[in-house]
């Protein structure tokens, strides 16, 4: 514990700009620092009583930046309103983990946010009760207040900040009991709303500063190409241009101004040759088909004789699904600012794993990781795409080359165009029914195009069925792909719903009580190890065929679909109806278990925008490729949902007090599913394949 | 390169760029008004949306040679204090996620409540769907251009 210095510490988020008419939204350490006592790596109380909390993990819209210093201001009982919310730099010594993805900060970090507030408020009322002369114990707090009720003194934080700044943290601290959460719970409007309503500098595309040129970078076209040779006389002669750099395979035209660069790279003469296969989409759909028959697989779980009870089955289901590549498309386009000095480097901007952008700094310029400084920006979307570090090691190459600070920017081709894509995927679904209809053996094959490992071996329906075999194949290519929010079950989910529907439909069975019968099985007789908890997955279907009266509803074709991914529990039902002879998606209602929600009105959007991704995506999104080269470069080509697509989006929380986990993405997985089997209800055909729009049986309905 | 004169957020500004660059990055690189987002460059997804003398337009694909004397209003125009009643609705609802896309959707709503200050359910969704937003938080915006418009009445 000690109070923190005044001098030095720099900018907590870097916004400078040299032109006085744009109002910078910098938090600066010394202004937080002035009469302020630190009381931690989170948390900070100025004798003007204004908290200022430290939100350490990349904001990308999960709404981190609100969430996380809620958690602490409920263990302090601070004054929400008093409360100053900023973005911390790469410190992984005093945070840990400062990576946004797998939905993983909230069980990460929430006992020590509530550590962090529990000791600041231990503190202050021990300063008190020593000033005060009175008992610890009878001093309470709340809205920032010390009060001892006997006496009828009171205090704000502020005055005793300085006071139990001075005493030694306790080592072991006493929590809140969950059920007296006041804040925790609540609705919290987004903390940078004022900011982005007025269009102040926030996201990494906004930093801006004196002396920094632009760079837009030429990646190979196709992929499977490599950098052959370079004429740059005509890109160098364009007004604005400072230089035109080579790396890698990359070539990077930098100048004063994006559009001076983006026009100067159309100049560029650059001649690739083929280093791998020039893969085209024709070619993934043989690839999928021979590797699906003939593929060498992993075995990646297997429970049980299948085979035997393939043999005994009364009635055998089979079935394929498959997806294409998808770009991420964050709103924001990847870029990325680097300033590699003579003693150091500076880098600034949009990325979920900053460690990794140090890291790869360092391997670049040979600067031990601490002389590296990491700002964290605010970010237009992530959906995955910002954990590659890919956009940073360009700047930081470009400007070592260049000898100056420089922001790499991607037009949005760039972005579309640039890999890193949710790899395609086929599956082929099996389940063997005995007479009765019990599901007693089922297959799952996943061949993947650069995916790891396509399935998810442990989830369910793994733990229900006694014969059990889930294996994949693996499709090397030149197209590089990487994790798309909710990796592989961002398909997988839809698939494997839709399959269960099927084989709920052959077994005669409702698929939501065949579903539960399924869960019910998994707990009596559980068939090998079970890592879900089935309890919670049957309270979710449950909640979800209550809220959305399951089977009641005349003239609506419902579908179900349930899914356990990122610790968290979500089921979904979607509902359509026949208007004008036409299939129409109207509402989806959501099930949710994240334990304790944290911030309502967060989590509420996070589960809405969670399945009008889930479903943009399955109804719209489509990446193709000829000769190693995307077909779609844009959104003129490539389709994302809009206002007047979507449907209604009723959620529901479980409330059970449960430690919380991640909302980010566990609401995506099952929207697809649900759609799907709610259309297949209204219309009697399965839709197998994303983009459902590309569909034989979605043909002149949409 | 060309000096140009421009009226933004009624100030006087004059940008020496070429005259195909389009008003977007003018505004960007040159003039530090940084609230007019990138997104698509095609005028696809509504991020760079701006009001030219009143009219919402999408600054990515107009040149700034062809703004001449009209008045530019940018999200930093919009209202001094940043108490218009979209953005004042846009905080009350809670829309923003990430928040790359609000400044086009409440350039697009500002315009469109101008022009129909009481729109229908139908007339919203028709005007804002030109405006993408990737996080999904069209029933949020959908919402809070209710509220403003009730608000403006």
């Amino acid at each position: 514990m000690k109070l923190a210095a005044a001098a030095g510490g720099g900018l907590f988020l870097g916004f400078n700009w040299s032109d006085t008419n744009a109002a910078p939204v910098v938090v600066d350490a010394n202004q937080i620092a002035a009469g302020a006592v630190k009381f931690n790596s989170y948390l900070s109380i100025g004798s003007d009583n204004i908290i200022t909390i430290v939100s350490p993990n990349p904001e990308i819209g999960q709404g981190i930046k609100t969430a996380f210093p809620m958690v602490v201001a409920e263990e302090l009982d601070a004054d929400w309103k008093l409360v100053k919310t900023v973005q911390g730099k790469l410190d992984n010594a005093q945070f840990e983990r400062q990576v946004t993805g797998g939905s993983g900060a909230v069980p990460h970090s929430w006992e020590r946010l509530r550590k962090a507030g529990a000791t600041a408020r231990y503190l202050l009322v021990n300063a008190a009760a020593t000033k005060w002369g009175v008992p610890v114990l009878e001093i309470t707090t709340a809205d920032s207040k010390l009060s001892h009720k006997a006496s009828g003194k009171s205090a704000s934080y502020g005055e005793f900040a300085e006071a139990a700044g001075k005493l030694t943290a306790p080592t072991d601290i006493k929590l809140k009991d969950e059920k007296t959460f006041k804040l925790i719970g609540q609705s919290v409007r987004n903390v940078d709303n004022k900011n982005i309503a007025t269009g102040k500098p926030l996201f990494g595309l906004d930093f801006y500063r004196e002396g920094m040129l632009f760079a837009i970078i030429q990646r190979p076209k196709a992929f499977g190409f490599k950098l052959k040779s370079v004429d740059s006389a005509a890109a160098k002669a364009m007004p604005g241009i400072v230089d035109v750099v080579t790396f890698e395979n990359s070539v990077a035209v930098v100048g004063k101004s994006t559009w001076q660069c983006k026009k100067a790279r159309e100049a560029l003469k650059i001649e690739y040759e083929k280093a791998a296969d020039l893969e085209s989409s024709e070619d993934h759909n043989r690839i999928f088909s021979n590797l699906m028959d003939n593929g060498e697989a992993t075995v990646r779980r297997k429970n049980g004789d299948v085979e035997a009870a393939f043999k005994s089955a009364a009635k055998v289901i089979k079935s394929e699904y498959q997806c294409p590549f998808l770009p991420h498309s964050p709103l924001e386009p990847m870029n990325f600012f680097a300033h590699v000095r003579e003693d150091g480097v500076e880098l600034v901007g949009p990325t979920q794993t900053p460690d990794r952008a140090r890291g790869e700094a360092a391997k670049i310029t040979g600067f031990p990781p601490e002389k590296i400084t990491v700002e964290i920006t605010r970010q237009g979307g992530g959906f995955g795409r910002r954990l590659s570090a890919d956009f940073a090691i360009e700047a930081v190459h470009v400007s070592k080359l260049v000898k100056a600070p420089v922001k790499v920017i991607w037009t949005r081709e760039d972005d579309m165009t640039g890999g890193t894509y949710r790899p395609a995927v086929r599956y082929r679904f099996e389940a063997a029914l005995d007479k009765n209809g019990e599901m007693i053996g089922y297959k799952l094959r996943g061949v993947g195009i650069n995916s790891g490992n396509p399935t998810r071996e442990d989830n369910f329906p793994s733990g229900s069925v006694d014969n059990l075999l889930i294996d994949s194949v693996e499709h090397k290519s030149a197209i590089t792909t990487g994790p798309w929010r909710a990796p592989i079950t961002n398909f997988l989910a839809y698939a494997e719903q839709s399959f269960i529907d099927e084989v709920a439909e052959a077994a005669g069975k409702d698929p939501v009580e065949f579903r539960l019968a399924l869960l019910e099985k998994a707990k009596k007789s559980p068939a090998g190890e079970v890592k879900y908890d089935v309890d919670r997955m049957i309270a979710v279907i449950r909640l979800a065929a209550e809220k959305s009266n399951w089977g009641k509803k005349k003239g609506v074709f419902q579908g179900f679909s349930v899914y356990f991914s990122h610790r968290s529990y979500v089921a979904q039902v979607g509902e359509v109806v026949v208007e004008k002879g036409k299939p129409t998606l109207k509402n989806v209602i959501a099930a949710v278990d994240c334990g304790i929600v944290i911030n309502k009105s967060g989590s509420l959007q996070q589960v809405r925008g969670g399945v009008v991704d889930g479903l943009g995506h399955a109804m719209f999104g489509n990446m193709t490729f000829k000769g190693g080269t995307p077909d779609q470069s844009n959104f003129n080509g490539f389709r994302l949902i809009r206002m007047n697509e979507i449907p209604e989006v009723d959620v529901h929380f479980v409330e059970n007090g449960i430690s919380p986990t991640g909302l980010g993405e566990p609401a995506l997985p099952p929207a697809g599913g649900a759609v799907a089997n709610a259309f297949y209800k209204a219309t009697k055909q399965r839709l197998r394949n994303q983009p459902f729009i590309n569909e034989e049986a979605f043909k002149g309905i949409s | 390169m060309a000096s140009f004169k421009l009226t933004i957020n009624n100030r006087a500004y004059s940008a020496d760029v070429e005259g195909d660059t389009p008003l977007l990055w003018v505004l960007r690189d040159n003039l530090g008004l940084v609230g007019t987002k990138y997104g698509c460059g095609i005028a696809q997804c509504g991020a760079c949306t701006v009001h030219l003398d009143g009219k919402a337009v999408r600054s990515c694909v107009l040149p700034v040679s062809a703004v001449g004397k009209a008045k530019v209003t940018t999200i930093e125009g919009l209202s001094e204090k940043g108490d218009h009643p979209v953005q004042k609705a846009w905080d009350e609802v809670d829309v923003a996620q990430c928040g790359y896309c609000q400044a086009g959707q409440i350039m697009t709503a500002a315009a469109f409540l101008k022009e129909k200050p009481k729109p229908t359910d139908e007339e919203i969704v028709g005007a804002m769907s030109g405006n993408l937003c990737r996080c999904g938080t069209y029933h949020r915006i959908r919402e809070a251009v209710k509220v403003a418009a009730s608000k403006t009445n």
